[in-house]
């Protein structure tokens, strides 16, 4: 944007570096001078605090790989190895275990933070979808990670998430075999999850470099949904997002280390301390906590290709929020009913999360089913109805006056909604 | 309007989840949940107590370990920091008084020596097969992380309430339960041949005999020798065996915890100082620019 300073090199080194690699003006460009709007709540801290936790799953990560052995016969006993006989391997493992948790909560908040103020909406669009393939690369990553202790649940909830494709008709069978590298979760299995675990993580840091790139093409969302006009409604990301993310990332590893430090193994499950065994099934099989929503929408569908068909369609269908959703106001703020609508959203998924880790019986599964079809009705019915129908608050002209209006009474001289597409 | 469709959603939402909320447990044979018992090891900063350890590898040798492998520990590690306390010298001597299979030698033959510190306590059976013929189709479990590979559910809402106690000794309360939950099996019960009655197994039938009675084990500390201390002492032994580095965890956890929150409330003021103009007097101060944000 015009009216920012400009990176000008200091230094001989610097200028000659300048004309020949202007690494330091993009640093600048983007992570300095880089406008963001003032009005941004600690709800876009989430940002940087996903960044910094990939950074951190991604170095603990390495450093476990130099003592973790792929193995059936001796991946568990390994993951042991590391925990009694590695220098400070408990507390690696404990951060990378628990890491995979927070990296989870901090990208469900993020999501949800981008579906309340609007932030898929024209010109995000492409924003947005990327993020949507660093969920499911996320969610992909995740999944292979926890097979890698083989344990219980490691080797059942790989046997049982592989297995979801043999619902596909006539190339099942074979994708799963393909999938194994055999006819039964073994050691191929966990060799091949092990590479693709080391690689995806570095697939993610690429998506997330096009991320940032189509972040500052068309500049963050903030809470009004209104476009930064002048150079009164923006801020330079240094030194003023810095430390605002910098104060809340530490906010967040001081629960991070209460989890690490005081109940590792609260997010963990008991059955993946014993050894994996293919001749005995665990009483229940659950997956990861944050998989449970899914899990819940996969068994909520009596048929198992339609289960599949709602799990895969209940994260892909966020991709298309851009266009579902038909309203011209981006803020929830100013969206009273798509905001109800969205608190029962979130709702739902919480429940259906709490669904996904109880036994699928009686009303369990209605429920689960209830929850079920409200998820998809809020994407296919009442996300494009509400745009028709809903009644907008007055958005305010500009993000200044927002911030000025915030002593005032609510509405005291509000400009009417025409100016909500900027 | 609005304002009563959305409450009217709202209200049947709400109607689903307490519905779901107030469903009761699924299966009618639940064990009841063990009760807690008081670790030194729990909260903040819990530590474990050597001779607790020490009198819990006693009854763990002297009785458990005539069916249940400790795969994972060395006898190194019972002098290790953190740990029972042992010395050196008396982990060796713990490590002699044990057969260990060694070889090939120069003959190729494999042969039987005493057990050197650096080696892995010997498991019972050489194999579950031969574990499972002596022990009537039962299979003891491996036991080095059974306090961590076993918990019970406590449901909705004290799962979450155990995040903030940080209750965490699931594993040792179950432990200490089955080895004092042996009784009688209540009249109408089936009870399958070879196993005992016990309150807290799932299904309740067990296939290990009750493994202690009282006065089985000498303690010389004047520790009551009941089955009901047993229980508790070799359930903190085996929590140590499967979580060694706890001391060291909550120790450094403590200094961690300090270190974040005086840092975060640094970084708190920063930004307070940072954005002070800009929150101060929006209409009249222009944010300044990162060039000219200097002191």
């Amino acid at each position: 944007m015009s009216g920012h300073p400009t990176y000008q090199p200091q230094g001989p080194f610097m200028k000659w570096m300048e004309r020949r690699l202007p690494i330091a003006s993009l640093v600048y460009s983007s992570f300095v001078a880089y406008p963001t709007p003032r009005n941004l709540n600690y709800w876009w801290t989430f940002g940087g605090i996903l960044a910094f936790m990939l950074a951190v799953q991604i170095v603990t990560g390495v450093v476990l790989a130099m003592h973790y052995v792929p193995d059936a016969n001796l991946a568990f006993n390994s993951v042991e190895g590391i925990m009694r006989d590695v220098n400070y391997g408990w507390l690696l493992r404990y951060i990378h275990a628990t890491g995979a948790s927070f990296f989870f909560v901090a990208v469900y908040v993020h999501i949800a933070r981008g579906m309340y103020y609007g932030s898929y909406k024209e010109p995000r669009e492409v924003l947005w979808i990327l993020g949507v393939i660093l969920f499911l690369l996320m969610v992909v990553t995740g999944f292979m990670g926890y097979v890698l202790p083989w344990g219980q649940m490691s080797f059942w909830a790989a046997t049982v998430i592989t297995n979801l494709f043999s619902a596909l008709p006539a190339v099942g069978h074979g994708i799963v075999t393909w999938l194994w590298g055999g006819f039964a979760v073994g050691n191929p299995t966990l060799n091949r999850f092990y590479s693709l675990h080391y690689l995806l993580p570095f697939v993610i840091v690429g998506v997330v470099v096009l991320h940032i790139w189509a972040l500052h093409m068309v500049g963050q969302n903030n809470p009004t949904g209104v476009e930064p006009k002048d150079e009164r409604d923006t801020v330079a990301f240094t030194p003023y997002a810095t430390v605002k993310d910098a104060f809340f990332v530490g906010l967040f590893c001081i629960v991070f280390a209460y989890f690490i430090f005081y109940i590792p193994n609260y997010l963990m499950h008991s059955d993946n301390y014993i050894p994996a065994n293919p001749s005995q099934t665990p009483t229940h099989i659950v997956p990861e906590w944050y998989y449970l929503p899914f899990y819940a929408i996969l068994r909520a569908i009596p048929s198992k290709l339609l289960g599949v068909t709602a799990l895969a369609a209940s994260i892909i269908v966020l991709a298309f929020m851009p266009w579902l959703d038909t309203s011209a106001v981006r803020s929830a703020n100013y969206r009273p009913l798509y905001r109800q609508f969205l608190f029962i959203f979130f709702a739902a998924v919480i429940g259906l999360g709490y669904l996904g880790s109880q036994e699928p019986v009686g009303g369990y599964v209605i429920a689960a089913r209830l929850l079920t079809a409200y998820y998809f009705a809020f994407f296919f019915i009442i996300l494009p109805l509400l745009g028709l129908f809903e009644k907008t608050k007055p958005l305010p002209n500009s993000i200044s006056e927002a911030v000025l209006r915030k002593g005032l009474p609510a509405g005291a001289s509000g400009p009417p909604p025409a100016g909500a597409k900027t | 309007m609005y304002r009563h469709r959305s409450f009217m959603i709202a209200s049947v939402l709400a109607a689903v989840l307490s519905s779901t909320a107030s469903l009761t447990a699924y299966a009618q044979d639940e064990p009841p949940n063990p009760p807690m018992q008081q670790w030194s090891f729990s909260g903040p900063f819990g530590q474990y107590d050597p001779e607790q350890l020490q009198r819990g590898f006693k009854v763990y040798r002297e009785v458990c370990s005539t069916c249940h492998s400790l795969k994972l520990l060395s006898f190194r590690n019972l002098a290790d920091p953190g740990g029972p306390s042992f010395t050196e010298a008396q982990a060796a001597a713990i490590a002699a008084t044990f057969q260990v299979t060694d070889g090939p030698n120069d003959k190729g033959a494999m042969f039987q020596r005493p057990g050197k510190i650096s080696d892995y306590f010997p498991p019972p059976f050489a194999n579950d097969q031969a574990a499972r013929a002596a022990l009537g189709g039962g299979l003891p479990p491996d036991m080095s992380d059974l306090a961590k590979a076993r918990s019970y559910d406590e449901g909705f809402p004290w799962f979450i309430v155990d995040a903030f106690t940080m209750y965490n000794e699931q594993g040792p309360d179950y432990i200490h339960a089955i080895i004092t939950g042996f009784t009688n099996a209540p009249a109408g019960f089936s009870q399958p041949p070879g196993t005992y009655y016990n309150t807290y197994f799932p299904g309740h039938a067990i296939k290990m005999p009750p493994p202690l009675h009282d006065g089985q084990v000498q303690y010389t500390d004047g520790t009551p020798q009941t089955v009901d201390q047993y229980g508790r002492d070799v359930a903190a032994f085996l929590m140590w065996a499967s979580e060694p580095k706890l001391d060291e965890r909550k120790r450094l956890g403590f200094q961690v915890m300090i270190f974040l929150i005086v840092f975060s409330g640094l970084l708190y003021f920063t930004k307070k100082k940072v954005w002070h103009d800009v929150e101060l007097h929006p209409e009249l101060e222009k944010p300044r620019a990162p060039t000219e944000y200097q002191h």
